[in-house]
């Protein structure tokens, strides 16, 4: 509880780093899937689909933190950082659903790779000016 | 187990969905990087602004080329993905040679160093994917 309080960022705590060991954890469980000529499977979509709930979780938080007055540094940036953040998941949905090859499970592992970068990103853009 | 491998691919199945989807997502990082330059601080460096801007362009317009697949689509893919390469390698040159010009990151500064140089592998994937597919036109 204290940790949270003193780090000041609402995007970087414990919601944060679920999603990007999240994300990494389900880019490597499709990338041994693409290798192995599998298409995405059952465990693939139910992670994006968690995924999506922790990013909707986390841009909530965000807006809470925005309600009560906190502000990001760079608030233009963040925002295109937080709509393309909770963007990403359905767009590896949807593009996996229409390659049921090896190559939607490729497609998972690229957006799930993608992902903790933009999370990271995020994060930089709200600390700029408040830290 | 649903993977062909025998039959043509067109460029929008198969490893072609993959690149469809990785030039999505450098359409949505260009897209708003641009946006966001243009709209916040476009004195500062329009040569830079005005290219991450193309270069969003460029990176829709090769998307819907590769997913719509066909004539037309190879043809504007070609296009695109020809123009980006020339773009990367000449950007990345200028940016190395004279900092002044681009004073603001540009997608393809430094060779895209700052997007993990994909930026310049898409391009020549892109060319890959159509040449292995050019005799597959539906």
């Amino acid at each position: 509880m204290t940790s949270a309080a003193s780090a000041g960022a609402p995007v970087d705590g414990i919601l944060a780093t679920a999603t990007i060991v999240l994300s990494l954890v389900l880019a490597l469980w499709s990338l041994v899937a693409a290798v192995r000529h599998r298409a995405p499977d059952r465990l693939q979509f139910v992670g994006l689909a968690v995924l999506e709930v922790a990013l909707l979780a986390l841009a909530v938080v965000a807006l809470v933190a925005l309600g009560g007055g906190e502000r990001p540094g760079e608030p233009g940036a963040f925002f295109g950082y937080l709509v393309t953040l909770v963007c990403l998941p359905p767009l590896a949905w949807v593009l996996a659903k229409m390659e049921p090859t090896r190559w939607g499970s490729a497609i998972v592992c690229a957006v799930c790779l993608v992902l903790p970068v933009v999370v990271v990103r995020l994060q930089q853009t709200w600390e700029v000016a408040g830290g | 187990m649903a993977d062909t491998g025998t039959s043509a691919p067109t460029t929008n199945s198969g490893p072609g969905r993959l690149l469809i989807a990785v030039y999505i997502l450098f359409a949505i990082a260009a897209t708003s990087r641009a946006a966001l330059q243009l709209a916040t601080r476009f004195d500062e460096a329009p040569v830079a602004y005005l290219l991450s801007a193309l270069a969003a362009l460029i990176y829709i317009v090769a998307a819907v080329g590769l997913a719509r697949a066909g004539h037309a689509g190879r043809r504007v893919a070609l296009a695109c993905c020809s123009v980006e390469l020339v773009g990367v390698l000449g950007v990345g040159v200028l940016s190395l040679a004279d900092p002044e010009l681009f004073p603001d990151e540009t997608v393809w500064s430094g060779f895209g160093s700052g997007y993990g140089y994909i930026p310049l592998v898409l391009p020549v994937l892109g060319l890959l994917w159509l040449w292995r597919t050019r005799h597959t036109t539906r």
